[in-house]
């Protein structure tokens, strides 16, 4: 009895000690692409004109400049064009989905999903810098296909699996009863789904969408293939404000692009550094967000 | 059902409408279909000339640009076997620990919502955390390094997977277990694991095919472009299927373009087979399921 006493204790710190790792691995993320940064980011970084100039030349001799806007611009313009394709239609195929088709049809249709979900960022990428780039000079007659448009369409396709599994689970979770009541009434499925579903689930319909939104930003090596890579404000003052086919350049893209060639602890590797930290920071405020936002609905 | 009260004129337009709908809502369903067959024909069809036995089973000749790619599909196998071997048991054991030990505190809380992050946060930024640690451990670019950060970054699928397998064994079982004397570990060793194995076993699927497809982790730490030999030991770089097709596809005009697409089909398939036997085995284990 003494003997199995001591083994279980082993057992179970073991298994409190694996359950502390994702914290230890979040934590240890943070503070260590901080500590890599934070001298930079502490006495040399101009926060004002990192966050308003486009000047992107880290690699000047004489006065190197350290303005991320483009690549924040950047970020924005790929998150708006493939939010603007992937939330409409991820919400119509969620809704499909969940109170439309038939079971059969419900499975095949997520196990597509599924596997759409399960392309790899870099084939993607390879697809932005093959099929899309050459569709979209035909379509458009530009000499160069790659630019926020591609990659928006190329994200996407990546977000949609994200946004539709976590707003049919959303829509599932409204109760029946809801449906037959408004249906006792007269209420035809368009009109359930518009008047009652829509409604009852926003808050994990805004969920979904957040989470899709997370995986724009820290999209990495698809948009660093199909986006162009010139660093260049793809917003102006002008109609119609973004312009999807100027090639930009993102955050996430430029770290993969630059970081290769900057010298261990150079000015240039702990800016990139705290390109990565600016990164962490939003996707875990969005994390967080999608996160209370699930958990109000349950606590509900 | 809304024959009963007679075709009026509204009774006819909410059926239109809805009938409406209901296909705008199919048609982008099925819109989601178009992109995952095309992309696969297109890519097949593109790399149809390189695809043959010589182009997986030859290592590379000549900078790439001749022989096959043996070297980069044994190259991922390393490092998604080393990942797995350091995530599987670790990210098991935690999502044992969040279902099966935690108690519903604001500890737990903490630490679900260090999975939920764990799981956003983005793929350069563990590349990052990647250039960061290899100071711990060789101080250069090296398969161990490439895989360690891989581990970290897939690990939060194979803790979800682990969960919910966890979640599905009743709570009658446990408790069922517990009232003839036996400990948690008990319990958890002959009731919980063995009735949760398939779902666990669908998770580590899963996550071998996140791994292998991943690219911006291994990028600077310990993927290589070219190598003549195998590597010798987990402390030498190698090559890896993902990092290639991105450095193949980024060099302009060297690698002829049919190899680069072969690279894609070979990357594609392997993760789509990964992922598809995942799904047919959670299929399989569902329909056995005896409650």
């Amino acid at each position: 009895m003494a003997r199995r006493g001591w083994f279980e204790g082993a057992v179970e710190l073991l298994i409190r000690l694996c359950g502390l790792s994702a914290i230890l691995f979040v934590f240890g993320i943070f503070f260590l692409v901080l500590g890599e940064g934070h001298d930079f980011l502490l006495h040399r970084l101009d926060f004002v004109e990192f966050f308003t100039s486009i000047e992107w030349r880290p690699t000047d001799t004489v006065k190197p400049t350290y303005g991320a806007l483009a690549l924040i611009s950047g970020t924005a313009a790929v998150g708006i064009v493939a939010m603007g394709i992937a939330v409409p239609f991820s919400l119509g195929c969620a809704v499909f989905v969940s109170e439309f088709c038939a079971p059969r049809t419900r499975e095949v249709l997520k196990v597509i999903i599924e596997l759409l979900a399960a392309i790899p960022s870099v084939v993607w990428g390879f697809i932005g810098l093959t099929l899309t780039n050459s569709l979209i000079i035909k379509l458009t007659g530009e000499p160069v296909g790659l630019c926020a448009l591609n990659a928006g369409v190329i994200l996407a396709l990546m977000s949609v699996p994200i946004i539709v599994s976590i707003a049919e689970d959303a829509l599932k979770a409204v109760p029946d009863g809801y449906r037959e009541a408004a249906e006792a009434l007269g209420a035809t499925k368009w009109q359930v789904v518009y008047k009652v579903l829509f409604p009852a689930a926003r808050h994990g319909l805004l969920a979904a969408v957040l989470l899709g939104v997370g995986r724009v930003v820290g999209e990495t090596m698809a948009v660093l293939m199909a986006s162009g890579h010139s660093i260049r404000m793809p917003f102006d003052g002008q109609f119609p404000y973004v312009h999807p086919l100027s090639p930009v350049r993102t955050l996430t893209a430029t770290i993969a692009a630059e970081l290769g060639e900057t010298p261990v602890g150079s000015d240039h590797y702990q800016a990139l550094f705290v390109i990565g930290l600016l990164l962490f920071v939003i996707t875990f405020a969005i994390n967080l967000a999608a996160d209370l936002i699930v958990k109000g609905i349950r606590a509900e | 059902m809304m024959a009963m009260f007679g075709e009026t004129p509204l009774a006819r337009k909410k059926l239109a409408t809805q009938r409406r709908m209901k296909y705008l809502f199919g048609a982008m369903a099925a819109s989601m279909v178009i992109p995952l067959l095309l992309i696969v024909g297109y890519l097949v069809v593109q790399a149809w000339p390189v695809l043959d036995w010589e182009f997986i089973s030859q290592m590379p000749r000549k900078n790439l640009k001749e022989g096959g790619i043996l070297s980069a599909i044994l190259g991922t196998f390393y490092m998604v076997g080393i990942s797995l071997a350091f995530s599987a048991p670790i990210g098991i054991l935690a999502a044992v620990y969040l279902n099966e030990y935690a108690r519903d505190n604001w500890f737990t809380r903490i630490v679900n919502l260090g999975v939920v992050n764990l799981a956003g946060v983005p793929s350069i930024v563990h590349a990052l955390f990647g250039v960061g640690a290899i100071v711990f451990i060789t101080g250069e670019p090296c398969i161990l390094a490439a895989s360690l950060t891989l581990g970290i970054m897939t690990m939060p699928v194979i803790i979800a997977a682990t969960k919910q397998a966890l979640a599905a064994v009743p709570m009658a079982f446990r408790e069922a277990c517990w009232n003839v004397g036996a400990s948690r570990w008990q319990t958890l060793r002959t009731i919980v694991l063995p009735n949760s194995l398939s779902g666990i076993l669908t998770g580590v699927i899963l996550e071998v095919s996140r791994a292998a497809g991943e690219t911006a982790p291994i990028l600077f730490t310990g993927a290589v472009f070219y190598r003549k030999q195998l590597p010798h030991s987990i402390f030498d770089q190698s090559m890896a299927l993902s990092y290639q097709l991105f450095s193949v596809a980024t060099q302009a005009g060297q690698i002829p373009e049919e190899r680069q697409f072969g690279t894609a089909v070979v990357l594609l398939a392997l993760v789509l087979f990964m992922n598809g036997a995942s799904i047919s085995l959670r299929v399989y284990f569902r329909a056995r399921k005896k409650w």
